[in-house]
């Protein structure tokens, strides 16, 4: 398998439209327009389930589930080839993944607390590496790896669009339903225990919501940007806001502004999407640094 | 009715037995103090009575159910310092933790938010309930945690070294606030501070991998047959009475 890196740049993509301005390409190209939307959802559920990842510190547990959505994709499509299953979608492959490899970190983690990181590392590199297998032995024309790993606008598709606003919708009115217990877990494990309520339970579900998060933009931003789509809205957030609610509030806020701006400003100035938009969001925690919490 | 019934309890780690034929009985209303050295079995103890293990040998009733059945009517006070101390949660937040139910969903009832600032008004910190937990001292933090506790309504009360890491100005605030929940609710304090003992509990139950049980005051051979001479024991507001400072005041 011969596996090249290069990057794609909205403009590369869209060869045709000379315009500069950025609304009438998204009125004109539906896969800016997809991408746009793609991002606009997923920032709710980055912002207010990265705030959980990030006061709960689990942001190694976010990118373990994050690379091990590889294998979900090279199996994804791996079998819808081999065995002609169209509804088999790399996007699946992903949820499908992302769900797994939550539920693996979180039991093991929760039986065997102390092996936490040798856990989280296994599920990491086992993930990339069946993902990788999988695509080596795929039949057919090559498959695109670095576009899964670093992000491609051209495969943002209207169903990927629906899908995240379907798993974006899911994410938001489970955390809306659990949001008290989700807190009390993150706060204090033992004590929801005594509650009479399953802080194993509830454990789980924010990992499955990580990682339902994780796919949300992984046609715009890949597997690897993701991760820091979800931590660094959150991150910067929580260096600026007291409370947890003004830290979601923030983090959307902000995860939106990367997104939307992101795509705006990386196809005026022809970089590619993903990354641009996350060298910018590790400037700007970087910057957060700088001030001080009143 | 005994709050607690304990018979021929035994339970260990592995082939370490830390818990060993042990039987006592809790009176309802009872205030209780619980001392030994480190590794003497008092937090497994707790662990038992809280539900968190479960017995291996004998048995344990706890408000007349079997330890873990009955945890809702339970107020646990852990030591406030194991919390991340920079998670940003409001105090309201934390104390209304106990109104959590297992089959509520959505936001906490109006009923709910009043039992919780109610608790709060029991520890004087009904002003901080927006203020975040990073932003209180080390004896406001515990007070959040009894407030916590008391949200939960519970008929029995278990505090687990409820003075550590607080300061003495705090640690007056704190034992005043205990003291008025003495004719409410029985009330075990697991505690190195004797002297905290002293002024809480009816009496005291030493637990070091077996059970005794002392009346108060503890005569200085009691506490070095307690502590096997191995363990510092905490005099701390006595004796700052007595030097007038605020000295390192722990003595062997």
């Amino acid at each position: 398998m011969n596996i090249t890196v290069k990057l794609v740049t909205t403009k590369e993509i869209i060869p045709i439209v000379v315009m500069t301005e950025f609304f009438e390409t998204v009125r004109d190209v539906p896969v800016i327009r997809f991408a746009l939307l793609a991002g606009i959802v997923s920032s709710f559920t980055y912002g207010i389930v990265g705030t959980f990842v990030v006061t709960r510190r689990i942001g190694y547990i976010a990118a373990a589930i994050a690379h091990s959505i590889l294998g979900g994709i090279g199996a994804a499509i791996y079998f819808s080839r081999t065995y002609n299953i169209e509804w088999l979608t790399p996007m699946l492959g992903a949820i499908t993944a992302a769900i797994i490899s939550a539920l693996v970190i979180g039991c093991i983690s929760l039986k065997f607390r102390e092996r936490e990181d040798t856990i989280i590392s296994a599920v990491w590199a086992g993930g990339m590496a069946l993902g990788l297998i999988f695509l080596h032995h795929t039949p057919g024309k090559g498959v695109n790896l670095e576009s899964y790993l670093f992000g491609n606008i051209l495969l943002t598709s209207k169903s990927d669009v629906v899908v995240t606003c379907v798993l974006g919708l899911v994410v938001l009115g489970l955390v809306a339903l659990f949001y008290h217990k989700l807190i009390a877990v993150c706060f204090d494990e033992e004590f929801v225990q005594l509650r009479g309520v399953s802080s194993k339970v509830y454990y789980l579900l924010l990992l499955v919501l990580t990682g339902i998060c994780m796919v949300l933009l992984v046609r715009v931003a890949g597997i690897v940007l993701s991760l820091a789509l979800i931590i660094l809205p959150a991150a910067t957030a929580c260096r600026l806001a007291r409370s947890i609610w003004m830290i979601m509030i923030l983090a959307v806020g902000l995860s939106m502004l990367y997104n939307v701006g992101g795509l705006v400003v990386s196809f005026e100035l022809d970089q590619p999407t993903g990354p641009f938009v996350v060298v910018v969001s590790s400037i700007i925690y970087g910057c957060s640094f700088l001030i001080k919490k009143t | 009715m005994d709050a607690i019934s304990c018979t021929d309890l035994s339970f260990g780690y592995g082939k370490v037995r830390v818990i060993d034929n042990v039987s006592f009985k809790i009176q309802k209303g009872e205030s209780l103090g619980v001392i030994g050295p480190n590794g003497g079995g008092k937090s497994t103890l707790l662990k038992l009575i809280l539900g968190l293990e479960t017995p291996q040998i004998g048995c344990l009733d706890v408000l007349g159910k079997p330890a873990g059945k009955n945890r809702r009517k339970i107020g646990y006070v852990p030591q406030a310092m194991r919390f991340d101390p920079l998670y940003p949660i409001s105090v309201l937040e934390i104390v209304l933790m106990g109104r959590l139910d297992r089959l509520g969903v959505g936001a906490y009832s109006k009923q709910c938010r009043q039992v919780a600032e109610e608790s709060l008004e029991t520890v004087h910190l009904e002003d901080y309930k927006k203020r975040t937990f990073s932003e209180l001292s080390g004896g406001e933090r515990q007070r959040v945690m009894i407030a916590r506790a008391l949200a939960c309504e519970p008929e029995l009360l278990l505090m687990d070294e409820p003075t550590a890491n607080i300061d003495l100005s705090a640690e007056e605030q704190f034992i005043e606030a205990l003291a008025g929940l003495r004719e409410k609710m029985t009330l075990i304090l697991v505690t190195h501070d004797l002297d905290l003992v002293t002024e809480l509990s009816d009496s005291v139950l030493c637990v070091n991998q077996h059970v005794h049980r002392h009346s108060l005051p503890l005569s200085g051979e009691t506490i070095r047959e307690i502590y096997s001479g191995r363990r510092r024991i905490e005099h701390h507001r006595k004796t700052r009475h007595h030097q007038g400072d605020h000295s390192d005041c722990s003595h062997d």
